[in-house]
C-alpha cells in the first residue's frame, strides 16, 4: 500500500484554545506497514503467541539440552526399564538407554528432517505452481495433471516401494526428505496457482507487462512476493505434517532406520511398551510429537490469521 | 450437463493411462521377483536363475512387458500372474478392497457428517465458548499420530473390555473368525470389529473437514444473498439452511473427494495395527513376496479408486452449483 | 424551480428516524458510524440521502431493517407507522421485512443466490407472507418480471443469476422488493455498480416500482446526478451527521453547507458554457474511529474559522423553512457558486499544509464575517 502524502501523522485529538495546524488534523489515525500490520494481528491470537513460546522451547529443549545432560542416547547403561525417575528423569528402555537424552536426539532429527522438507517443498511448489498459473492454458494444464499424479498414489505405497528399491540408502536420511518432498509439494503449487489466477488479472502485472518486463521478472517479483503470506502459512504447516507422517513411515518401518533417530522410531520401537508395563516409553516421545505438532499448527493458524486481510475480529 | 460429465470422464482416461505407465516403469524397478532366489541356500545354478528370468519375462524389453500387462488388462481382463502360488490377484484384490472400503465409507460417513454439524454451529456462534473448545479439540486431533493413538485405543479397549468383562471392542481382525449366522447378528459383528478402526481414521478427517467447513460457512454467512434473503423476511432457518448450507456445503464435496487418496494411506496404516486383511496386507505382502504384478495391481485399483472419487467430485460440484455447468 | 411533487409535506408519516446513533467495537475502538441522524419519510416521497463512502448512510439504512451485525450499538428511535423498530424481536422484524419495508443492494452480481433459480426466489419472497398456492404465485413472479422490464419472463423465470446481466440482476432485486406492495422501500446504492447506460434502464425500473406500489423511497448514493432526476427532498451526510437537508431544488440551487456547495462543484457541467477546471474538494474525509471535536469537514473546508474547530455546528433553519444546513457559516454561501469558495486545482487529493480561502487564484476572497453580513 502507497504510504500518505502527509506524513505528520500524529495521534492529535486534542482540541485546544488555538486550531492545530490542518495537516495533522486531517489523519488522526496512525499509518501502518503491512508487516506491523500482520505482527500486530499475530500478537493478538493468544493461542498462536503461546504455541510460539512453548515451541521455541521444545527447540530449546532439543538442541541446547543435550549440552547440558551429559548422558548419551547411544548409552547402554545397566538400568533397564526404570520408571522416570531422579538420574533418568524420562526412564530407560531395554537398552538401558537414557530416555531423555533419546528424546532430545529424536526431537532434533525430526525437526531438522520437517524443516528441510518444509522449505524444499514449498519453494519448489510455490514456484511450480505459480509459473503454471501464470502461463495458463495447456502449459498449466499438463503441469497440474503431473502434480495431480503425486497425489493420487497414497504416498504410503510409493515410499514402500522406494524404500524397498533402495535398500542401501536407506539409512540415509535422504531417500525419507526425497519422498516427504514429493509428497507436500503438490499441495503448495495448488494454492499458490490458485491465487497466481486472480493475482495475474490484477492491473499492477498489466502495469508491469506494460513497461516492458520479461515473464520471468513478473512472477519472481510481481507475483511470488504477493503470495507470501500464502507461502509461510504452508511452509509452517507443513512441518507438522511432516513430523506426522514421518510418524506414520516409521511405523511402518520404511521412515528413519538405526543408526539414526527420531521421535517416529522412538514410538514404533517401544509401541508394545504399555502391555510391557513401562508405558513411559511409549506416552513421551508421543506427547513430544503432539506438542511440536500442536504449537506448529497453532502457530500456522495464527499467521494465516494475520495475513489475512478480510478477518475482521470484533472484540463484542 | 451430459456433455459435461462425458468429457470430464474421458479426460481422466489419458491421465490414469498415463499413470499405469509411471507405475509400471517404478514397480518394474522396485520389485524384482528373483529377490527370494538370488539369496537360496545353496545358491542356483546360472541356467536355473535364467529360467527364473524367462519365466517371470524379465528378458523381454520393458516396453513389451509393459504392453503385455496393458493388452493383458484390457483384452483379457487379467492382472497378470502372482508370484505367490495359488494366489488370483483379481479375486484377493477383491476381497482386500471389499474389506478396506468398509472402512474408508465408515470414516466418510462418520466424519462428514460430524464435520458439518460442528462446522456450521461454530461459523453460526462464532467466538463463543463452543467454538473454542471444538477448535482446540479440532487442533489437538490433527496433531495426533494415527499410529500412536490408535495403539492408546487399543490397549483402552482392552482395558474396557476386561473391567466389564464384555467383548464390546473387537480389536483384532475386522471380523470374528467364525463369524455368527444371519444378516444382522454379522452386521453387529462387523460393527463391533469397525468402531475402533474408523474412530482412529475418523478424528483426522473430521477435525480437517470442520474447520474447512467452519470457513467455508464464515464466507457464506457474509455474503450479499444472505442478506438479501433476511431482508426478504424470510426466517432465521431457512435462511441459513436454504441460502446457507447450500452453498457452503460445495466446496467440502470437493475438498472429501480429494483427500480420499489420503485417507487411503491413513487406512493401510490404521488396518496393520487393527491386524485387518484388506489392502495395507495385501500391499505389504506383495512387496515382501516380491510379486510385482500384485503391486501393480494395487496400485492400479488405488489410482482407479481416486480418479473416480475426483471424477464423482467434479460431477457433484457441477450438479450443486450451476454456474459450473456452463464451463 | 419546478415543484416537483405538489403533496410534499402533506402525506402520512410512514418512517421516522430521529437522533439514531450507530456504533461499532473494532480492534481499534469504536467507530461512530453514525452520530445523530433524524428525518422522516411521507407517503409517496422520494428521500435522496447522499453522501461519500464512510458517511454513514448505508449503516441508517440497514439500522431501519434491523439487518446490522449483533455487535452494532444502536441508540435513538426508529418508528414505522408509529411502532418503534429498534428492540422489536426478530420474528416481528421478520414479517415487516419484505412485507411493508423492502430493501435493494448495492451489487447485483451478489445479491442473489447464485444456485437457486430467478423464479424460485422470487416466489419465495411471495409466499414468505402470502399463503398463495405455487402456480398462483408463480403467475405474479411472471408479472412482476414483466413490470421492471425483463424481457421473455415466461422463460427466464427458469433461468439461474448468472445467466442475466448486471443491469437485469438489479432489476430481479427491484421485482422482489416489490413483490408484496410494501410501504417503504430503500434503495441502497441501486445503481453504483453498473455502467452508466445501465443506470438508466433501472432508474426506470424503480420509478416503476414506486409507482406500481404507491411506496414512498429512501434513495441512497453518492451520485448527484440520480438524486437530481428521482428524488423530492435531499440528505446530504458528512462523517455520520447529516449536514443539509432540504427539497431537492433548495439544494441544488442555493446550497448552504460547504460540502454541499463543494460536491456540486466538482461535477462536470453540460449546460455551461466554460472551459475550466472542475473544482475538487481536497483532503479526504476523516476517520470515524477518533474524531477531533469541532466540525469533522474543518480540514477540507475554505471557510474554517476557529469556531469551526472548537464546536461542531448542529442543523439549523436556513432562509427557508424545510431547508436546514450546519454550518456556523451558512450565510455566508448565499448565492454562491463553487469555484467562489474553493480553489480550482487539479493537485492531487492530499492536503497542502496551508490551505483556506487566502489561496491565491480564488475569485472573491471571501473575508466578511457573519456581523458584517447580518448587517
Amino acid at each position: 500500500m502507497p504510504s500518505r502524502v502527509n506524513t505528520s501523522a500524529g495521534d492529535t485529538l486534542g482540541g485546544t484554545a488555538t486550531p492545530p495546524s490542518r495537516g495533522s488534523r486531517e489523519f488522526t489515525v496512525k499509518a501502518r506497514s503491512q508487516r506491523q500490520i500482520v505482527f500486530r494481528r499475530f500478537r493478538q491470537h493468544k493461542a498462536a503467541m503461546a504455541s510460539l513460546v512453548v515451541f521455541v522451547l521444545v527447540v530449546l529443549f532439543a538442541f541446547i539440552g543435550p549440552l547440558l545432560w551429559s548422558t548419551s542416547p547411544s548409552f547402554m547403561s545397566n538400568d533397564i526399564f526404570t520408571a522416570p525417575d531422579g538420574p533418568h528423569p524420562f526412564g530407560t528402555d531395554s537398552n538401558g538407554i537414557d530416555l531423555l537424552s533419546a528424546v532430545m536426539k529424536g526431537t532434533q532429527s525430526s525437526l531438522i528432517i520437517a524443516v528441510v522438507v518444509s522449505v524444499v517443498s514449498t519453494s519448489f511448489g510455490a514456484i511450480y505452481g505459480a509459473v503454471s498459473g501464470f502461463y495458463g492454458g495447456w502449459t498449466d494444464t499438463i503441469m497440474m495433471r503431473i502434480a495431480d499424479l503425486f497425489l493420487t498414489f497414497p504416498i504410503i505405497a510409493i515410499a514402500i516401494m522406494l524404500d524397498n528399491r533402495f535398500q542401501a540408502e536407506a539409512s540415509s536420511l535422504w531417500l525419507l526428505i526425497a519422498v516427504l518432498t514429493a509428497l507436500f509439494w503438490p499441495g503448495a503449487a495448488r494454492v499458490i496457482r490458485a491465487q497466481v489466477l486472480s493475482l495475474k488479472e490484477k492491473e499492477f502485472i498489466e502495469a508491469a507487462r506494460a513497461l516492458g518486463a520479461r515473464d520471468r521478472r513478473i512472477i519472481f517479483r510481481h507475483l511470488l512476493p504477493n503470495t507470501l503470506g500464502s507461502i509461510i502459512v504452508i511452509s509452517t504447516l507443513t512441518v507438522a505434517g511432516t513430523i506426522l507422517t514421518e510418524t506414520a513411515l516409521s511405523f511402518l518401518g520404511f521412515g528413519v532406520q538405526f543408526p539414526n533417530t527420531s521421535l517416529g522410531l522412538l514410538v514404533t520401537t517401544n509401541q508394545t511398551a504399555i502391555e510391557g508395563g513401562h508405558p513411559w516409553l511409549f506416552y513421551i516421545p508421543g506427547v513430544f510429537i503432539i506438542l511440536i505438532a500442536l504449537t506448529i499448527n497453532f502457530v500456522g493458524d495464527g499467521l494465516r490469521d494475520a495475513f489475512d486481510p478480510q478477518q475482521t475480529r470484533v472484540r463484542a | 450437463m451430459l456433455v459435461y460429465s462425458v468429457r470430464r470422464l474421458l479426460q481422466s482416461i489419458p491421465i490414469l493411462v498415463a499413470s499405469t505407465f509411471v507405475i509400471f516403469l517404478m514397480v518394474a524397478s522396485s520389485v524384482d521377483p528373483m529377490t527370494p532366489y538370488l539369496t537360496k541356500k545353496p545358491p542356483l545354478s546360472a541356467a536355473q536363475l535364467d529360467s527364473l528370468r524367462v519365466k517371470f519375462g524379465l528378458t523381454k524389453p520393458l516396453l513389451q512387458r509393459y504392453w503385455d500387462w496393458l493388452t493383458g488388462l484390457v483384452l483379457h481382463g487379467t492382472f497378470g500372474s502372482s508370484t505367490q502360488t495359488n494366489f488370483h490377484i483379481g479375486q484377493q484384490l477383491g476381497y482386500a478392497m471389499e474389506v478396506t472400503l468398509r472402512l474408508v465409507i465408515g470414516t466418510i460417513l462418520i466424519a462428514l457428517i460430524l464435520a458439518v454439524i460442528v462446522g456450521v454451529t461454530t461459523a453460526v456462534r462464532q467466538y463463543s465458548k463452543f467454538d473454542y473448545a471444538t477448535t482446540a479439540i479440532g487442533f489437538l486431533f490433527l496433531s495426533l499420530p494415527t499410529f500412536w493413538f490408535a495403539v492408546l485405543l487399543k490397549e483402552w479397549a482392552i482395558q474396557i473390555n476386561e473391567s466389564t468383562g464384555t467383548h464390546f471392542f473387537d480389536t483384532l481382525w475386522e471380523s470374528s473368525p467364525n463369524p455368527p449366522s444371519g444378516f444382522l447378528p454379522q452386521l453387529g459383528d462387523g460393527a463391533q470389529h469397525l468402531i475402533l478402526p474408523v474412530v482412529t481414521l475418523a478424528l483426522l478427517s473430521y477435525a480437517a473437514w470442520s474447520r474447512f467447513q467452519r470457513a467455508s460457512m464464515l464466507e457464506v454467512l457474509g455474503s450479499d444473498y444472505m442478506r438479501l434473503a433476511r431482508a426478504k423476511g424470510l426466517s432465521p432457518f431457512r435462511v441459513l439452511f436454504r441460502h446457507g448450507l447450500r452453498n457452503a456445503l460445495i466446496p467440502l464435496t470437493t475438498q472429501v473427494a480429494l483427500d480420499t487418496a489420503a485417507l487411503l494411506s491413513g487406512a493401510v496404516i490404521t488396518e496393520t495395527i487393527y491386524s485387518w486383511r484388506g489392502m495395507g496386507l495385501f500391499f505389504i505382502n506383495s512387496i515382501e513376496m516380491a510379486d510385482p504384478d500384485s503391486v501393480m495391481a494395487w496400485l492400479l485399483v488405488t489410482a482407479v479408486f481416486v480418479v473416480v472419487m475426483n471424477l464423482i467430485a467434479d460431477l457433484l460440484y457441477a450438479v450443486l452449483d450451476p454456474r459450473i455447468r456452463l464451463a | 424551480m419546478t415543484d416537483r411533487n405538489p403533496n410534499l409535506g402533506s402525506g402520512e408519516e410512514l418512517l421516522a428516524v430521529r437522533d439514531l446513533t450507530v456504533t461499532f467495537p473494532t480492534a481499534d475502538g469504536d467507530v461512530h458510524a453514525v452520530r445523530g441522524v433524524d428525518y422522516v419519510l411521507r407517503r409517496g416521497e422520494v428521500l435522496g440521502i447522499v453522501g461519500e463512502s464512510g458517511s454513514g448512510k448505508s449503516v441508517s439504512s440497514l439500522a431501519v431493517m434491523g439487518l446490522l451485525p449483533k455487535s452494532a450499538r444502536i441508540q435513538g428511535s426508529i418508528t414505522f407507522r408509529g411502532e418503534e423498530l429498534l428492540g422489536l424481536s426478530e420474528r416481528k422484524l421478520m414479517k415487516l421485512r419484505g412485507k411493508q419495508i423492502a430493501m435493494i443492494f448495492q451489487d447485483p452480481m451478489t445479491s442473489l443466490n447464485p444456485v437457486y433459480k430467478i423464479g424460485f426466489q422470487l416466489e419465495e419472497a411471495i409466499l414468505a407472507h402470502n399463503d398463495l398456492p405455487k402456480d398462483k404465485a408463480r403467475k405474479r413472479a411472471v408479472e412482476l418480471l414483466e413490470i421492471v422490464g425483463i424481457p421473455f419472463p415466461a422463460k427466464r423465470i427458469d433461468q439461474y443469476p448468472h445467466e442475466f446481466s448486471g443491469g437485469m440482476r438489479q432489476r430481479v432485486v427491484i421485482a422482489i422488493a416489490m413483490a408484496n406492495d410494501p410501504d417503504v422501500i430503500i434503495a441502497d446504492e441501486p445503481t453504483t455498480a453498473l455502467d452508466v447506460t445501465v443506470q438508466a434502464q433501472v432508474l426506470e425500473s424503480l420509478r416503476t416500482a414506486q409507482r406500481e406500489t404507491g411506496a414512498a423511497m429512501v434513495l441512497i448514493t453518492h451520485d448527484l446526478g440520480v438524486v437530481a432526476g428521482q428524488a423530492d427532498r435531499v440528505l446530504v451526510m458528512y462523517a455520520g451527521k447529516p449536514v443539509e437537508t432540504g427539497g431537492v431544488d433548495d439544494i441544488y440551487y442555493n446550497p448552504r453547507m460547504p460540502y454541499t456547495l463543494g460536491l456540486l462543484g466538482s461535477l462536470p457541467r453540460l449546460d455551461v458554457n466554460r472551459a475550466e477546471r472542475l473544482t475538487p474538494i481536497q483532503g479526504s474525509p476523516p476517520s470515524l474511529l477518533s474524531l477531533p471535536p469541532g466540525c469533522p469537514f474543518m480540514p477540507r473546508c475554505p471557510l474554517a474559522k476557529d469556531l469551526c474547530a472548537e464546536q461542531e455546528p448542529e442543523l439549523v433553519i436556513t432562509d427557508t423553512p424545510e431547508h436546514w444546513a450546519a454550518c456556523h457559516y451558512s450565510a455566508l454561501l448565499a448565492g454562491k457558486q463553487a469555484d467562489e469558495v474553493f480553489a480550482a486545482s487539479a493537485e492531487d487529493a492530499a492536503l497542502p499544509e496551508e490551505y483556506g480561502a487566502e489561496i491565491s487564484g480564488v475569485t472573491g476572497q471571501v473575508t466578511n464575517t457573519v456581523e458584517e453580513v447580518a448587517e
